[in-house]
């Protein structure tokens, strides 16, 4: 949704996998669950990437690795300049403030127990930056650019509303000045008009401060509207990458090609229906 | 303020009906006090049957509850048939007795609990977990008693520790020190033994509220931005699962409660425990009805407690 194509990779990953092992139920076997394999990204700076596909389809898995929650078995995950996967203890402490999650459920993803100015300082506070008064200023700066009333900075989570906790959770990510945001289903508990108010925030946002998304999602309506480029992952690959109109007009895949049929627009929905019903 | 009234409403009214409950239970079994001294041929009937009139033992079970409860009310709560005093000065010392127990069993259960319930949690796959896991189950499988009556052999075989009692017989004229000392020598075996019996089920709670916490989306989150493990179990995770627990401290009164009669009873600890066990055999019934009461007041006030510890420790109930 805007201007992409500078030409720098910001993030770029290469064959990258990740496999978790369980058991099973009764006879305790091990095996394994391939989550996603042979992943290979390239994310531009200030462009909206977004990866789709179905639930089960490894999506989640990626994002915790890519924002640095988990560590992937294989493959290498370059952050500008620097490979993550080989990053020490304490490199990987600094890299973190690069990459931030967006959560689907902001309740669940907010401690119920801070105050909303509490809640955006506290990164920042973990990070060991600035002094205590000046992380509050920063806080109450970040909830004006999100779109919060100042007057809240006290109120817990429980008492805004859906989209205003989507906003928090996202002053918070912004907090440590990332580069990336992994927004992981970020829109989809929210109702229509509270995801187009936050669509226009992460538009906004990312004209003033040159953010790079990468936007996961299974919902194609959504992706169509901010997606610069697009991936689709299918049990654990990335079976098409390309760009967002070219996406659209022409999909390659069969199941790139499936997805897109099982979004039909409105107009298509409302004329069918009216001529079940003769009126 | 109004919650704390109508709790204590509560209270009161559970209390009355438990007092009502054992009272008549007791009225409703067979037999009563007096029926060893009718099997003794040397006392005749007509000294039996004074004896009950003068005990009231003849009376209505409405007629007898009713003046019980106006006399309880007043803080008389009756008159012990085997031992001829009063009730309330009789279970007092025992109640004394049977909080120390209990109270240094849930100290004691509560410190182990806590840490090693998040450290299971925190490391929780591996084989720490594993042999934490086994552990805990052995100990829930062992019964009560076999588990008293094991330590009540492991005493009186090594002679390390004192095999019941609260003080040695000899102890006027020592200092508050050896006095004190005597004590915890006499109080470890069956504070152990009730921090054994409770400590399991504790664990597995603190666990698994601490597992909750950990996985999840606030704490990723809090992984996210790099957060040390100190912090995130100091400023989340504790917080966070003191909810569950401190409900569960309200509960874990009424196991320890119930458990420390049986300990009591098996170790010989001078309190509520053989108190009860006694009056029950003999229907001394107004010990029965206030050592049950007691417990019920016990049990009551703990979990009122815990409601009040909930609300200090959680602002999101504040807000409501």
């Amino acid at each position: 949704m805007s201007a992409a194509g500078q030409g720098e990779v910001l993030l770029r990953v290469r064959g990258l996998g990740k496999s978790y092992v369980q058991r099973r139920e009764f006879t305790r076997e091990k095996f394994q669950v391939h989550a996603f394999e042979g992943i290979e990204l390239a994310v531009q700076r200030g462009a909206t990437f977004a990866i789709v596909g179905e639930s089960g389809a490894g999506k989640s898995s990626l994002a915790r690795c890519l924002a640095l929650l988990e560590r992937p078995d294989c493959g290498e995950i370059w952050i500008e300049t620097k490979d993550v996967t080989k990053a020490s203890r304490a490199e990987l402490f600094e890299l973190r403030r690069k990459v931030q999650l967006i959560f689907q459920d902001a309740t669940a993803a907010l401690n119920g127990r801070f105050t909303a100015a509490e809640i955006i300082a506290e990164p920042m506070r973990i990070q060991g930056l600035f002094g205590a008064a000046q992380r509050r200023e920063r806080a109450m700066e970040l909830m004006e650019q999100v779109g919060l009333p100042l007057a809240g900075a006290k109120k817990l989570p429980r008492e805004w509303s859906g989209g205003q906790r989507q906003r928090l959770a996202i002053a918070r990510a912004l907090a440590l000045e990332p580069s990336v945001l992994i927004l992981d289903e970020a829109l989809a508990n929210l109702d229509l008009s509270n995801q187009e108010m936050i669509l226009r925030l992460l538009a906004d946002l990312q004209a003033r401060r040159g953010l790079t998304y990468i936007y996961i999602s299974h919902d194609l309506r959504l992706v169509a509207l901010i997606a610069d480029e697009i991936a689709v992952m299918h049990e654990g690959r990335i079976v098409e990458e390309s760009g967002a109109a070219e996406f659209f007009a022409q999909p390659r895949n069969s199941y790139a090609r499936d997805l897109i049929r099982a979004m039909p627009p409105l107009e298509t929905i409302l004329r069918e229906r009216l001529q079940e019903e003769p009126a | 303020m109004k919650f704390l009234a109508r709790r204590t409403l509560h209270a009161a009214l559970l209390l009355v009906g438990v007092s009502f409950f054992s009272f008549a239970l007791l009225q409703w079994a067979p037999g009563d006090f007096l029926d060893e001294l009718r099997l003794n041929p040397q006392i005749s009937k007509q000294t039996v049957e004074a004896l009950r009139g003068e005990y009231g033992l003849n009376e209505s079970l409405p007629v007898r509850y009713e003046r019980w409860l106006f006399a309880a009310a007043k803080g008389d709560l009756g008159f012990s048939l085997a031992y001829k005093s009063p009730v309330g000065p009789l279970i007092a010392v025992r109640a004394r007795n049977t909080l120390v127990l209990t109270g240094t069993a849930m100290l004691l259960a509560w410190t182990l609990a806590i840490p090693l319930g998040i450290w299971t949690a925190v490391n929780r796959r591996g084989w720490t977990n594993r042999i934490f896991g086994a552990a805990t189950s052995t100990l829930l499988t062992i019964p009560d008693l076999l588990l008293f009556l094991g330590l009540l052999l492991l005493a009186v075989r090594t002679g390390w520790f004192p095999a019941g009692g609260m003080f040695s017989d000899a102890t006027d004229g020592a200092t508050f020190l050896s006095h004190a000392k005597d004590l915890l020598a006499h109080l470890f075996l069956p504070a152990a033994g009730l921090a054994i019996v409770s400590l399991p089920v504790l664990m597995r709670h603190v666990r698994s509220a601490a597992i909750e916490v950990l996985d999840a989306p606030f704490v990723r989150a809090a992984r996210g931005h790099g957060i040390p493990r100190w912090r995130l179990l100091f400023r989340y995770v504790l917080p966070v699962a003191a909810n569950p627990l401190i409900s569960l401290f309200g509960f874990s009164i009424a196991t320890m409660l119930s458990a420390s009669l049986l300990a009591e009873v098996i170790l010989s600890w001078p309190g509520l425990g053989p108190l009860l066990l006694e009056a029950t055999l003999s229907r001394d019934i107004y010990v029965v009805v206030a050592t049950v009461l007691l417990s019920a007041t016990f049990l009551v006030v703990g979990n009122l407690v815990s409601d009040l510890l909930l609300y200090a420790a959680d602002p999101r109930i504040r807000v409501e």
